[in-house]
């Protein structure tokens, strides 16, 4: 069982759900793991009990680099959970990872829900939220929340050449 | 009436076409601060229903509600009003169970459980567990799938379904104005309403000037929360046509239809799809009719974009032009194809689907209770004027489509028929 408080919410992982246990022990090293099907070898998002390809229940834990491009966005102005107003506007992104897009059908891709934070793991300023689209490029980074947790998280990919993003026009 | 293209094929035996019906609605009034549980709601709505069909409560025999925790159970309500019941289930689950809980009745009363199915779903969506998400449900912990989401802040329905509706503006070119005519249209209707909650006619400008909740929603692109019940009775068409109101059947249902990974859709695109893309290869089919059949729709409204998204792929207009389907005149009361006549959940009230097919089955009895006066014969005297506070009656209609939403990936609908 792993329990924390996270921006005013308290956060469980019980002892029966070794999937995202598995998932986010790995996140609390800042390594990026996902499930790869021991039939079919195709990795997914999010950890689930089995494959939603071929049904195989059997995986193995594998590292996935953390890179992407946004998919689609929503930009947050009335947050729902009190502690999040102060980080008003905040980006909550799906990110299409560069590895296994398209993959096994032109449609599909490993997208990763995160918000847009800076490089050190805390939610990212307007100018920086500002910045980004669909289309944007993002390395992930976490944000450690206690001992044994952190959540995967994004941030802007500095060193990608940059096309303009699509942005929700104001 | 002309029913087309009996030579259909359908998915289900064709028989169960036509063979059942919807015999009463009824509902409590729309109010923020009902000042009653869930359970007396529930009470007065089903109540109501069977009044409104002239049956006896010992007439009925069957119960479904759906509910997220938040309400009445069936053996409550039942017993209240001193219902005897061969059958009731309760089941979780919002928006697009009221079509699925329909057929659920249709398969019951089909295999001789019960004879008279009464479906309500009461809720202080308000005053107590607020639908969209603040209070009570901001609260509890965040565990399990909801460490891929809430702990991110995207939790409220309007948080979860944006990056759809945004990749749908990216992807087709669609507009916060275009999908602000939805807002317009449904206002119009409600103030033509006496029951609904806002009555106020809005305008594009009123909408895309609204404070920003989050991209692409403002917040006249949302629905309203209120407190409130409602409840319909399904039985056999041949059961019904003795009854008070003019016959309307259930030509053919859809229910919780789901795209892939329905528990995390976005991984299989395009996201800008949803599940009403599978369900119109059951719906029509099924019903034998086709979008051009149809004389009004009932499309969820959650948010202007739910409505324009599940009108596109169900096939009312060519995919990606859902945002010009919705702002060209069609869905107002005097276009073609009227859209939640009622004002919806953005105006009417919030009751998870199932006002919007109560507001058809009255459209389909040609007896939509606007401000129209009432005749020497009790029948109220349609003027189809749609001025502000007048007619909202669509002239002739003889085939109503809901679509009911719960979320981009799943979705139930319905096709009824007058007569």
């Amino acid at each position: 069982m792993i329990s924390a408080e996270y921006l005013g919410m308290p956060l469980e992982i019980n002892d029966l759900d070794h999937e995202n246990l598995s998932y986010f022990a790995y996140c609390a090293k800042h390594e990026f793991r996902l499930q790869r099907c021991a039939a079919c070898k195709l990795l997914r998002y999010p950890p689930t009990t089995a494959c939603p390809w071929c049904s195989e229940v059997n995986s193995e834990w594998v590292p996935v680099e953390g890179r992407g491009t946004v998919h689609s966005y929503t930009e947050v102005h009335h947050a729902i959970q009190p502690a999040f107003r102060p980080f008003t506007p905040y980006l909550v992104l799906l990110v299409e990872l560069d590895t296994q897009s398209g993959v096994p059908t032109k449609e599909e891709g490993l997208r990763v829900a995160g918000n847009l934070v800076r490089p050190d793991g805390v939610l990212a300023p307007k100018a920086d939220v500002e910045r980004v689209g669909i289309g944007s490029r993002v390395r992930m980074v976490f944000t450690d929340i206690a001992s044994g947790l952190a959540l995967p998280q994004w941030t802007i990919d500095e060193t990608a050449a940059g096309g303009t993003p699509w942005r929700y026009r104001e | 009436m002309p029913l087309p293209r009996e030579d259909v094929e359908a998915t289900t035996p064709k028989f169960l076409r036509d063979k059942y019906a919807i015999a009463g609605v009824g509902e409590t009034s729309y109010t923020r601060g009902s000042d009653k549980s869930t359970r007396a709601l529930a009470s007065i709505a089903v109540r109501n229903a069977i009044e409104d069909a002239g049956l006896k409560s010992s007439e009925i025999d069957g119960m479904l509600s759906y509910q997220f925790n938040d309400s009445v159970f069936s053996p409550f309500v039942a017993g209240d009003l001193g219902i005897r019941l061969n059958f009731y289930m309760d089941v979780f689950g919002g928006g697009s169970s009221t079509e699925a809980l329909i057929g659920i009745a249709i398969g019951v009363i089909e295999a001789g459980l019960c004879k008279t199915v009464v479906i309500f779903r009461s809720m202080n969506g308000f005053s107590q567990v607020r639908i969209g998400g603040t209070g009570v449900r901001s609260a509890i912990p965040v565990s399990g799938d909801m460490m891929h989401s809430r702990a991110y802040g995207w939790q409220s329905a309007g948080q979860m379904f944006a990056p759809t509706f945004m990749r749908h503006m990216h992807d087709f070119g669609t507009t916060a104005e275009q999908v602000a005519h939805v807002r317009v249209a449904h206002s119009h209707h409600a103030s033509n309403n006496p029951k609904a909650y806002y009555k106020k006619r809005m305008t594009v400008e009123d909408v895309v000037t609204s404070r920003m909740i989050c991209k692409p929603l403002h917040l006249l692109d949302c629905c309203v929360e209120t407190d409130n019940a409602n409840a319909i009775i399904v039985t056999s068409a041949e059961r019904a046509k003795d009854l008070k109101h003019p016959l309307v059947r259930i030509r053919g249902v859809v229910g919780r239809c789901c795209k892939p990974r329905a528990d995390m859709h976005y991984q299989t695109g395009p996201i800008s799809t949803v599940a009403g893309h599978y369900a119109r290869d059951l719906l029509w089919p099924n019903s034998g009719v086709s979008p051009e059949d149809v004389d009004l729709t009932g499309s969820y409204d959650a948010f202007t974009f739910t409505t324009m998204l599940q009108l596109e792929d169900y096939g009312f207009c060519k995919k990606g032009e859902g945002g010009h389907y919705v702002s060209d005149g069609t869905i107002m009361l005097g276009g073609k194809r009227p859209n939640n006549t009622s004002g919806g959940h953005l105006c009417e009230g919030y009751t998870h689907g199932i006002a919007m097919v109560i507001e058809n089955v009255r459209q389909l009895r040609h007896d939509a209770d606007d401000s129209c006066p009432i005749g020497p014969d009790g029948k109220r005297q349609h003027t189809y004027d749609y001025r502000e506070g007048g007619c909202r009656q669509v002239k002739n209609a003889e085939v109503s489509a809901n679509l009911g939403w719960a979320s981009p990936g799943t979705g139930s609908a319905m096709v009824m028929r007058r007569g």
